[in-house]
């Protein structure tokens, strides 16, 4: 069986974000690039899964929408042990048309396989790919999925639903769409897994990008929350008086 | 290429270099990246939180973190392939201490258990030895130490008096004596330990190991900072240590101490600068939250500046390191052959820059110093609180103007190993500066001519460079042999060579930068080479004024102070706004992202 990483390239959740173009692009001047939290989650599990010779899995393939920008962190990828990685190259413009064309290389894939896709990518937050790819492909998806297992031919999934979890058992092929909690911590890639990225393939292919669904109009930064008062338990008289006059909620 | 191997060390005083014969930090490529970001990313999960255990000394903590960090292969950075390392060059070494430089306590232990606690195995032992211990010591599975220091041989590291007396049967050294200030001592497996053998007058060196019968410990030392380092004293009561352990040949201890010490120092000024940018971006974090007088304090001019200062004197330190250190590797690349292995020549492309090396430990220590200081200023009363990281960053970075040979002793090897290898014609110090002396008259009248940014820049550089010259000269003729006594104005030359190499490691580096395309814009970084520049002049006209007053150059005193006057000049800047602009950068980041 083979497992298929999909891999969103997201700026550093520390950057600061920015707009240009009368608010209606990202500004990506200086941002650092890393590996969508969720997607590197699942990559962990990937490779807990592949590590555990009883599970059957004979590969770990990553797969990215974008453009060159996006090769170091699918390097990145390839450090903490993917086998290989895809990159399909086109502009990722919406959610639409990176489901489109991750679907459209796995439709020539022949053979058991999972897919893992996190659930929302840390940039515009769209929670849809995963989703929108199962139906592309015409193969079920769990969704919120916290835990997976490989038992036999079979997956045994856990997802969190209101009010507690449950047990879900899929067959392949299928797509996970993966909260955290998929793994403890994401792994720290290490020598020589750096040494040896390197030398695994990173296939490009050209991606016949589709139209895109959804435009952006504008964007427009949280406002910035007024400071945190804080009154003494003493002072609840004040309180009163602040949330009467100021806060007029009384 | 030919060009850059040509480039020996100390020879910037009297040679301008160019751009393109410089390596700049913003050259690393995908790969080192990434080693890069193991680091951060194992310093921010693993070492960061833990500090506390960490300063606690809690038993077997600090090892099971030089162990994960073994599990990753960063223990192994610089020991080659055949020994389970990873044979990275020097820049990469580099790069990784300067990551490894931000965990506190944590980068002592690892700075010394990959630098001077394992190196002097790679550089000098028989391929047995190397078979022996490196593999264990790039995976972390024993630990290493480096002993020198005595409490009668700090400083004057050759008095040391541990003695070694070969056994009747001819098998065994037996050791004895006792070791001060010993890093790692409390968990190491392996020791370098430094001895004279019978009644040498030299030092000789051996590989002990813990287990070997007749070592003993004293209680972890009570420390200002680094409090999660391991420091102990060491006993050597007739220890007895087999005769294939002496590492190198006899008597050739010293040698092998001091070379250690040069990498030791480049590899500290790598350091410096993690722990450098982490403090600053604690200082640009809080500067950003904290309201007083209902602005944000970043808003502040005061703070502005220390922000400003912070981040200059830590760019001015990356350009000088990375710099020196693929000098190291270029040197090495030009000098291995068949009968010179990599690790020789890598030992002595260390020592052909030991100027560089002893520039960056003073200068990489006190940039540090510093950062930290203001880090707590910044901080206010938050600063000077346990609660928050502020104060122990500054207690911790005080041991590196200490360690690796004090900064005194640093400062006169720069100006005395200029001055040897200008006796030893290594280059033309002292022609040149007889040439400058001779052509005063024609040098003082030479005015910046281009009017490219650039060029002027060079012309000041290279006017500091004469500055030099005409004092190494005037000193020389002064006071001869006796130059050794007159500490005071060897360091003040010292100083001005300082600056002049960091000067121009950032002159450089902008200017190999304006071709790159940096998403910030050049004219920040234009700002930081304007403000050293400016700030260096001042800085070398005094220590000048300090060097002829102080030497009375009789009659000679007001011809000096013209030339001073004139080749310590520098272009003015409007240093507040240039300031300005350097710490709303950071501001605006909320980050170190230059
Ligand atoms: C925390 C810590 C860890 C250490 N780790 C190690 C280790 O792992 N291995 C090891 O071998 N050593 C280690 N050392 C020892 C360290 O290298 C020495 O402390 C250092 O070399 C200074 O020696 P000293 O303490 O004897 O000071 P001294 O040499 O007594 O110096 C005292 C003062 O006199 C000045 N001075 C001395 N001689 C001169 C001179 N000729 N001209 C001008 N000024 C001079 C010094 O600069 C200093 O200001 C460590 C020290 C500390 C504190």
């Amino acid at each position: 069986m083979k497992i298929f990483v999909c891999l969103a390239n997201v700026p550093d959740t520390t950057t600061k974000v920015k707009f240009s173009d009368n608010n209606q692009q990202f500004d990506d001047t200086g941002v650092q690039w890393v590996i969508n939290p969720w997607d590197e989650l699942a990559l962990t599990r990937a490779m807990e899964l592949k590590e555990d010779s009883g599970n059957n899995v004979d590969e770990v393939t990553v797969l990215t929408v974008g453009g060159l920008n996006t090769e170091p962190t699918i390097r990145k990828a390839l450090a903490i042990g993917a086998d290989n990685a895809v990159r399909i190259d086109a502009e990722p413009a919406d959610s639409y048309v990176v489901a489109y064309l991750l679907s459209e290389y796995l439709k020539s894939y022949e053979g058991g396989y999972i897919v893992l896709a996190g659930i929302e990518a840390s940039d515009y937050n769209g929670s849809a790919v995963g989703g929108m790819l199962s139906e592309f492909l015409d193969v079920p998806s769990v969704s919120a999925v916290s835990a997976l297992n490989i038992e036999g031919d079979k997956v045994s999934l856990l997802r969190e639903i209101d009010g507690g979890s449950e047990q879900v058992i899929a067959g392949v092929p299928f797509v996970a769409i993966v909260q955290k909690g998929i793994a403890k911590e994401p792994r720290i890639p290490a020598m020589r897994g750096i040494m040896m990225a390197r030398k695994k393939p990173l296939e490009v292919i050209k991606g016949e990008a589709p139209e895109a669904l959804a435009e952006m109009a504008d964007f427009e930064l949280p406002q910035v929350k007024p400071p945190c008062k804080m009154i003494e338990p003493e002072n609840a008289r004040e309180l009163i008086s602040l949330l009467q006059n100021e806060a007029k909620v009384l | 290429m030919e060009k850059r191997a040509s480039i020996k060390g100390g020879e910037f005083i009297v040679k301008d270099i160019t751009a393109d014969e410089v390596f700049i930090p913003e050259e690393f490529d995908e790969e080192q990246q990434l080693i890069a970001q193991t680091c951060d990313d194992f310093i921010e999960t693993e070492v960061l939180p833990n500090l506390d255990r960490v300063d606690s000394q809690e038993e077997g903590y600090m090892r099971s973190l030089l162990e994960k960090a073994g599990e990753l292969g960063l223990l192994g950075i610089s020991v080659p392939e055949q020994f389970d390392g990873f044979g990275q060059s020097f820049v990469t070494t580099q790069l990784t201490s300067e990551r490894m430089g931000a965990g506190y306590s944590f980068s002592v232990a690892y700075s010394c258990h990959t630098g001077i606690g394992s190196m002097p195995i790679l550089y000098y032992g028989n391929e047995e030895q190397k078979q022996k211990y490196l593999p264990k010591l790039s995976t972390g599975e024993w630990i290493g130490a480096y002993c020198l220091t005595e409490p009668g041989a700090g400083s004057d590291a050759n008095a040391g008096t541990t003695k070694a007396v070969l056994s009747e049967d001819g098998k065994n050294y037996i050791l004895n004596g006792q070791k001060m200030w010993i890093t790692n001592a409390g968990f190491a497996d392996v020791f370098t330990v430094f001895a004279k053998i019978d009644n040498d007058r030299v030092l000789s060196a051996f590989i002990v190991e813990r287990s070997f019968p007749g070592i003993s410990f004293n209680p972890e030392e009570k420390k200002m900072g680094i409090k999660g380092s391991s420091t102990r004293q060491i006993f050597f009561n007739d220890c007895v240590v087999p005769a294939e352990n002496m590492l190198g040949k006899r008597g050739k201890g010293f040698r092998i101490a001091l070379q250690i010490l040069h990498m030791g120092r480049i590899k500290l000024g790598g350091n410096v600068i993690g722990a450098a940018k982490y403090s600053i971006n604690q200082s640009v974090n809080y500067a950003n939250e904290r309201k007083q007088f209902g602005s944000l304090i970043s808003s502040f001019g005061s703070i502005k500046q220390k922000l400003a200062e912070q981040v200059i004197k830590t760019f001015a330190n990356e350009s000088a390191v990375y710099r020196a250190s693929k000098d190291v590797d270029e040197a090495v690349k030009q000098n291995t052959d068949d009968t010179i292995s990599k690790e020789q020549a890598l030992v002595d492309a260390y020592g052909q820059f030991a100027v560089e090396a002893a520039i960056l430990k003073v200068f990489g220590s006190e940039a540090l110093s510093y950062v930290v200081d203001e880090n707590v200023q910044i901080l206010g009363g938050m600063g000077y609180s346990a609660e928050m990281g502020a104060e122990r960053a500054y207690r911790d970075s005080r041991i590196n103007r200490i360690f690796e040979g004090t900064n005194e002793i640093n400062r006169i090897l720069v100006i005395d190993t200029l001055l040897k290898r200008g006796a030893r014609k290594e280059f033309d110090l002292f022609g040149e500066a007889e040439k400058i002396v001779a052509g005063l008259d024609k040098y003082m009248g030479e005015k910046p001519g281009s009017t490219d940014y650039y060029e002027r820049k060079r012309f000041y550089v290279s006017n500091f460079k004469k500055l030099a010259l005409v004092l190494i000269n005037a000193v020389s003729a002064r006071f001869q042999r006796k130059l050794v006594y007159e500490q005071e104005i060897l360091n003040n030359l010292s100083d001005i060579i300082m600056n002049i190499y960091v000067a121009e490691s950032i002159l450089l580096r902008v200017q190999k930068l304006e071709s790159m395309n940096v998403p910030a814009g050049i004219e920040v970084y234009r700002d930081i080479l304007d403000v050293f520049l400016f700030d260096a002049s001042e800085l070398m006209r005094k220590a000048s004024r300090d060097i002829v007053y102080s030497a009375e150059a009789d009659g000679n005193t007001d011809k000096y102070l013209e030339a001073i006057d004139h080749f310590s000049k520098s272009e003015g800047v409007n240093t507040r706004d240039a300031r300005r602009r350097i710490a709303d950068k950071l501001i605006d980041d909320n980050k170190y992202k230059f």
